[in-house]
């Protein structure tokens, strides 16, 4: 019997250097109450939102995906023949075909990395951040660029009470790679396909073309039943998470929720019983909920500002349509 | 099992602690939303915390119906007989 030769990995792997790009136009709720019959304070009130950032024509899918990633590498110390892996995470890229990742990879001037999308909304980056990581250890890629990138301004119902106001733009990358010390802790992960309709785009694209007046298929949210799952079963997930590294709330240093809404990062936050000098990122207020790129622009945030500092260990979780949802511990970077 | 009275009193601290809304003021006849200014989402809070205090299940499709504090203790008596 032939045999094949072992594989060999990496046995640690950790977050190397993070970058996000924040899109140019910032949008106060003034520029949206109208469309929907609101008040400034009626949204901060629901969602903790004070302004959200729409992209521009320029600021495309790839061209933010790029910014970030450059920023992330330069951070990290990792030249772009060193990258052997991309890996994004967005739903807004409006080709189907080929992924956004080999044109990133190819922008980035990286030497045929492996390169491909994941579709998992709002839970993408933690998703890619557990390929990555994996990825690195079965010894099938070194240094691994995972990006989250978002144009929801796209696919955004201006006259939806449920969504307008919450959704925004932008992008956030990390390069993933060995390290001497654990860096990102397993993973926990999962999906409730019985609650795919809570959050979902309202039609398929063959109904789209079908109809008289051919639009958008927008994103269509039930919020009170998403706020339930995600506020309560959520936590329990974090909590599952932390145990998984071998750790307790009590050891965290930074709390980085998905940044749904403020109001689910609260909930969270006191049903998981974090103690009080847990930093917890807040990016909504002046991002609005960016899906795949919420973590890694609020994480970014919080290194920027001082508030997360490397080697702290933080606790990422990420949910959204699927319902998927992912959850890890890392080492800021 | 908790009779009406004490299942007030222990909803009335539950509103108290999650929409900040002073216990003595959940009285039977108040509505959630019009007299105790109670939004959405601090109801979805209410009720998973109701639930687990008194070991109920209150269905999504349930929470429309309980408009007044009296209709939520009527349920949650209902619920655990």
């Amino acid at each position: 019997m032939t045999a094949l030769a072992p594989v060999a990995g990496a046995t640690n792997t950790a977050i190397l250097g993070i970058g996000s790009y924040r899109p140019s136009q910032v949008v106060p709720n003034a520029d949206i109450v109208e469309a929907i019959d609101s008040s400034d304070e009626w949204i901060q009130q629901r969602s903790g939102i004070k302004s959200r950032r729409f992209a521009t024509d320029e600021e495309s899918v790839q061209m933010m995906s790029v910014a970030s990633s450059r920023i992330a590498m330069e951070r990290a110390g990792i030249e772009a023949a060193q990258v052997d892996g991309v890996i994004v995470a967005t739903v807004t890229h409006m080709m189907q075909t080929p992924a956004v990742a080999t044109m990133v990879a190819h922008e980035l001037g990286l030497h045929r990395p492996v390169a491909f999308d994941i579709s998992a909304a709002c839970a993408g980056f933690c998703h890619g951040v557990a390929l990555a990581s994996d990825m690195i250890r079965g010894g099938s890629a070194k240094y691994v660029l995972v990006v989250g990138v978002e144009r929801l301004s796209d696919i955004l119902d201006r006259t939806d009470r449920g969504t307008a106001f919450i959704f925004g733009d932008g992008a956030g990358a990390v390069v993933v790679g060995p390290s001497d010390e654990p860096g990102i802790g397993p993973v926990v992960w999962g999906s409730d396909g019985e609650q795919q309709d809570l959050i979902r785009q309202r039609e398929d694209w063959r109904e789209v073309i079908a109809s008289d007046n051919p639009r958008m298929p927008h994103l269509v949210m039930q919020g009170n039943a998403v706020f339930r799952w995600a506020a309560f079963e959520m936590a329990k997930v974090a909590h599952e998470a932390l145990d998984r590294s071998g750790i307790t709330a009590d050891d965290l240093d930074v709390f980085v929720p998905h940044q749904a809404n403020m109001r689910i990062t609260d909930a969270m936050a006191r049903s998981m019983k974090l103690p009080e000098r847990v930093v917890i990122a807040r990016d909504i207020a002046e991002q609005g909920n960016t899906s795949a790129a919420s973590i890694p622009l609020a994480l970014d945030r919080l290194v920027e500002s001082g508030e997360a500092k490397s080697g702290d260990t933080a606790l990422l979780i990420a949910f959204g349509a699927g319902l998927a949802y992912a959850a890890q511990v890392v080492k800021v970077p | 099992m908790a009779d009406k009275t004490e299942i007030q009193a222990d909803l009335a601290t539950i509103v108290e602690e999650i929409a900040g809304v002073p216990a003595d003021d959940v009285q039977m006849d108040k509505e959630f939303v019009a007299d105790l200014d109670v939004d959405s989402l601090s109801m979805v809070e209410i009720v998973v915390a109701a639930e687990e205090k008194f070991g109920v299940r209150i269905p999504d499709d349930q929470v429309k119906n309980l408009k007044t504090v009296g209709d939520a203790v009527d349920f949650i008596d209902s619920a655990q007989a």
